[in-house]
């Protein structure tokens, strides 16, 4: 299958250089307000929850973590495979780019939730379905990095990758359904079901709007590290040149 | 609801203050990181840059 010239118009890298450094100031002010009023009404207006009283506010940093690992993993997974079928050289940036910031992810969720566990269960860590399929996702990103960082040539970097990638996407519906297909300690899920959530609304405001201000602030990072590979790999041509020069 | 109880989390002070401390400080690294890459990035463009041109002018 062939791309419309389009495409490949609108994701050259000197094209995406200027169109992201518009977005960036945008998406970075929109997280800033979104995680501000997001805090404002998850630590303040939100109240105790009934039976894990104030611990359960872990919530707010927890479950948009481990909904960004899996989120950025699928971004991750999916412009690695653009890159590999019609060798966009920005799908392959985006997917590098972004290894960095679900492993952050990741380890937040895992953190968080092992944060969360103590008080809760009275153990750190058990080896649990969720856990241990959310702990494979950190070590898929881990060996993903370690992967583009031993190949030297960009090229096959991001083809080795993105095949790692792909393969690896098999472990994100584990991870979702765990908590149905194995009886597990950690709870089940409470936002993302078919029937109606089950958590108030008054809880899950500020979940919403942290999970806004997660994707926002990755958003704007991969955009940021994206836009540094750019310059570099295209360091011979003379809009870069321009670019360095202006300093802008 | 004053600051003490705020900050005391029913109980949970520890696990509720250190999970939100290590997320900020977290997504701190990642926002800092390009930011200082950035700023190598185009000091060492700018010196190669500047090395090329010396050369060219050599070479006429």
């Amino acid at each position: 299958m062939k791309l419309p010239a389009i495409v490949h118009k609108f994701s050259s890298p000197r094209n995406f250089y200027v169109m992201s450094g518009k977005l960036i100031p945008w998406f970075g002010w929109a997280c800033l307000l979104f995680m501000v009023t997001g805090l404002y009404y998850g630590l303040v207006e939100a109240p105790p929850d009934y039976q894990q009283g104030e611990s359960y506010r872990i919530i707010f940093v927890h479950v948009p973590s481990a909904w960004m690992s899996m989120f950025v993993y699928m971004v991750m997974a999916i412009s690695g495979g653009i890159g590999l079928i019609w060798r966009i050289k920005l799908a392959d940036i985006m997917a590098s780019a972004s290894a960095p910031i679900g492993a952050a992810f990741t380890f937040l969720a895992l953190a968080t939730g092992s944060l969360w566990g103590k008080p809760m269960w009275g153990a750190w860590w058990v080896w649990d379905a969720r856990l241990t399929s959310e702990l494979i996702l950190l070590f898929l990103y881990l060996g993903f990095i370690a992967l583009q960082a031993s190949i030297e040539d960009p090229r096959n970097a991001a083809r080795a990758g993105a095949v790692l990638a792909l393969v690896g996407v098999v472990n994100i519906p584990i991870i979702h359904y765990s908590v149905e297909w194995w009886s597990t300690l950690h709870q089940g899920a409470t936002v993302t079901k078919l029937d109606k959530p089950s958590i108030h609304l008054s809880m899950l405001i500020p979940l919403l709007l942290m999970a806004v201000a997660f994707k926002l602030y990755y958003a704007t990072s991969v955009l940021m590290r994206a836009r540094n590979e750019v310059l570099l790999r295209e360091q011979n041509s003379r809009w870069v040149k321009e670019v360095v020069e202006s300093g802008s | 609801m004053d600051l003490e109880t705020f900050f005391h989390m029913g109980g949970y002070a520890f696990y509720v203050w250190s999970s939100y401390g290590l997320s900020f400080v977290v997504l701190l690294m990642i926002f800092l990181r390009p930011m200082m890459s950035k700023k190598r990035v185009m000091k060492d463009l700018r010196t190669k840059y500047r090395q090329q041109e010396r050369q060219n002018n050599q070479a006429r």
